[in-house]
């Protein structure tokens, strides 16, 4: 177990300087963040040059890069435009959107798997073919549509929260923009397990429990579910990443201050370091979930042992 | 192996001459996987339901003059300021209300289908040749193209596809369609290719493809003769699914306005300006809103379809 940790560990190290190096590339050569500091007016050659080699951007692409990870490494992920430490607006921007997020999974993982669970055990009745209709009208739904109908309806027509979500993001004003964040996978969660369970109803190791006599009970949930489990967990492993990075849309409509908000201000206004570091964190997120869901295979699945 | 493009002809054209023994010519003769798919599609009203939709669709996206007289960006501010709908007025300028600068809605909604569609279907054969042709590559050769060609597909998907995105298209001041496409086929090729590398892998392990190799079939050959046409029914199925996404997520953009750029018109941008007024003119955005939602479902639910129809496992 330790060993394929360390060996996961290693493999993953090019993965992530090949994607850090990409978004480093993409927003460093697409843009000029120079240019950028000083808004519409052309900045003057000599503050421009004298701006450029303070914050080495004269060097090469790649000295640059690799001056950028050796400070990150060191704890330092440069300063915004404004002036602030970027280290700063992450720890005031990631605590929210992993609140955002967590509550997003949960809502996911409970409903997705009940409605998922009930409609593979009856495959073909009633309550299968709404949930499959009912899931394809929830995918086809833009995360920007239904968080303006579900505002609107909820915060202003009915008036039942409030519409936006204030400065410290409490759990409960996070509840209705953690459904609008988890719908289009809550219903890929509810057909995953659909579909696996529909595959796995059949398998022998049920029969025997059938056959055992044991409670129905404890076959679905011990034999039936632990095993069609691994297709959700590696979807929600996945998700995670994707939820923290998609939370912008969520993070626009109802005013939530996380992730997804500093990136695309910093996209906006061309400000590199911001949004480098944001997402430097969102692509080691998203390869720790994918080493996690790895790891539960094992715990799913007892055929499966890391050596 | 059969020639599958013929095989779905000659079943069809049977079923087209004699109805009356449908069932028994095609228990006669052997199906090819398209043929099989093809017979399963037919008998799904969901198929036919997102087909009339596409149908619609895509004639609203080739003749929108056809639906509406109205001129979408003339805006009449004195008059028809955010005028609410008038749901009777079938087809007419005022059908849907007017927007915030005083445009027909309706003619927004209608002249917004064409560029959504063009992205779509844009990036969708963008991303397949180009994702279908690395997971290929790196399927069938194997070792060393086949780990540069993985790795690298780790390093692309590893980035946040809308982030991502918008990193790209924030560098063009003028996006017009292609650019959009562009910038989302850079970040959207992955799951194409690591779905057609795996199919691949399974399709040249068959006994045909040694046979061919026996016989001195060359390499393009073997690739696109033997192989392709066997691994093909897992990409297919994954691109279909990922159009109404792409739809999705240029409007996403451009809803957040790094999609295309105006005079273009899109539904993401409509979308975007009746926000800022949704408290008491929700009518400006529920419109372009659901005609976004429409057509992304009737892609999906194609998807769908076809998926159902390619995968026996799920009969």
């Amino acid at each position: 177990m330790g060993r394929y940790v360390i060996r996961r560990l290693i493999q993953m190290a090019p993965v992530f300087i090949g994607s850090t190096f990409l978004i480093f590339m993409m927003v460093f050569a697409l843009g000029d963040p120079v240019a950028a500091l000083f808004g519409d007016k052309a900045p003057d050659p000599a503050t421009a040059a004298r701006i450029r080699e303070e914050l080495y951007l004269d060097q090469p692409l790649w000295k640059q890069y690799l001056h950028y990870m050796g400070q990150i490494f060191q704890g330092d992920f440069g300063t915004a435009f404004n002036g602030q430490p970027v280290t700063e607006l992450m720890a005031a921007a990631y605590p929210v959107t992993l609140r955002l997020t967590m509550v997003a999974i949960f809502i996911e993982l409970v409903v997705g798997i009940t409605l998922g669970v009930l409609s593979g055990l009856k495959r073909g009745h009633f309550i299968d073919s709404s949930v499959l209709v009912l899931t394809l009208v929830v995918i086809s739904i833009p995360t920007f549509v239904s968080g303006y109908v579900l505002q609107y309806l909820f915060g202003v027509k009915w008036d039942v929260i409030r519409p936006t979500v204030s400065v410290d993001a409490p759990l409960n004003e996070l509840i209705l923009p953690g459904i609008v964040l988890a719908l289009v996978s809550l219903a890929y969660v509810t057909r995953l397990t659909r579909t696996s369970i529909a595959e796995n109803v059949r398998a022998d190791y049920l029969r025997t429990a059938v056959a055992k006599g044991l409670p129905r009970r404890r076959i679905i949930t011990r034999h039936l579910l632990r095993n069609s489990l691994i297709p959700v967990v590696t979807f929600i492993g996945t998700d995670i990443g994707s939820l923290m990075g998609g939370a912008i849309v969520t993070e626009t409509i109802f005013n939530i201050h996380g992730v997804g908000y500093q990136i695309y201000q910093g996209i906006l206004r061309n400000n590199a370091p911001t949004v480098v570091g944001f997402v430097t964190i969102l692509v080691i997120v998203f390869l720790i979930a994918n080493l996690l869901v790895d790891l539960l295979y094992a715990v799913l699945d007892p055929r499966i042992r890391y050596a | 192996m059969p020639d599958t493009s013929s095989t779905t002809l000659t079943a069809t054209e049977e079923t087209a001459a004699a109805p009356a023994d449908v069932v028994k010519t095609e228990q006669r003769k052997p199906r090819s996987l398209w043929g099989d798919a093809w017979f399963e599609l037919r008998h799904r009203p969901m198929f036919w339901v997102s087909a009339i939709l596409l149908v619609i669709l895509l004639l609203i996206a080739a003749f929108p003059g056809l639906f509406t007289s109205a001129d979408p960006t003339k805006g009449d501010l004195t008059n028809h300021f955010l005028s609410k709908p008038e749901l009777t007025h079938f087809f007419q300028p005022d059908w849907f209300g007017y927007d915030g600068q005083g445009r027909s809605i309706y003619a927004r909604v209608i002249h917004g289908t064409r560029n959504s569609i063009l992205v779509g279907v844009g990036v969708t054969a963008a991303v397949t040749f180009l994702g279908g042709l690395l997971g290929m590559l790196a399927g069938y050769f194997g070792g060393l193209i086949d780990s540069v060609i993985s790795r690298l597909t780790d390093i692309f998907f590893g980035i946040p596809f809308l982030l991502g995105t918008m990193v790209v298209l924030n560098a063009f001041t003028d996006r017009k369609v292609y650019v959009v496409v562009l910038a989302l086929t850079f970040l959207g090729w992955t799951s194409i290719a690591r779905v057609t590398r795996s199919s691949v892998i399974t399709a040249k392990q068959a006994d045909y493809v040694t046979a061919a190799r026996a016989l001195g079939a060359s390499t393009t050959r073997m690739l696109f003769r033997h192989v392709m046409p066997n691994a093909l029914a897992p990409t297919i199925v994954v691109a279909t699914i990922a159009l109404g996404g792409y739809i999705s997520a240029e409007a996403t953009l451009s809803y957040l306005g790094l999609g295309l750029s105006e005079p273009a018109i899109s539904w993401g941008i409509d979308i975007s300006e009746a926000s800022k007024a949704i408290r008491d003119n929700p009518h400006a955005l529920m419109f372009p809103a659901g005609m976004l939602t429409l057509t992304v479902f009737a892609f999906i639910m194609l998807g769908d379809a076809v998926r159902d129809a390619l995968d026996p496992k799920l009969r």
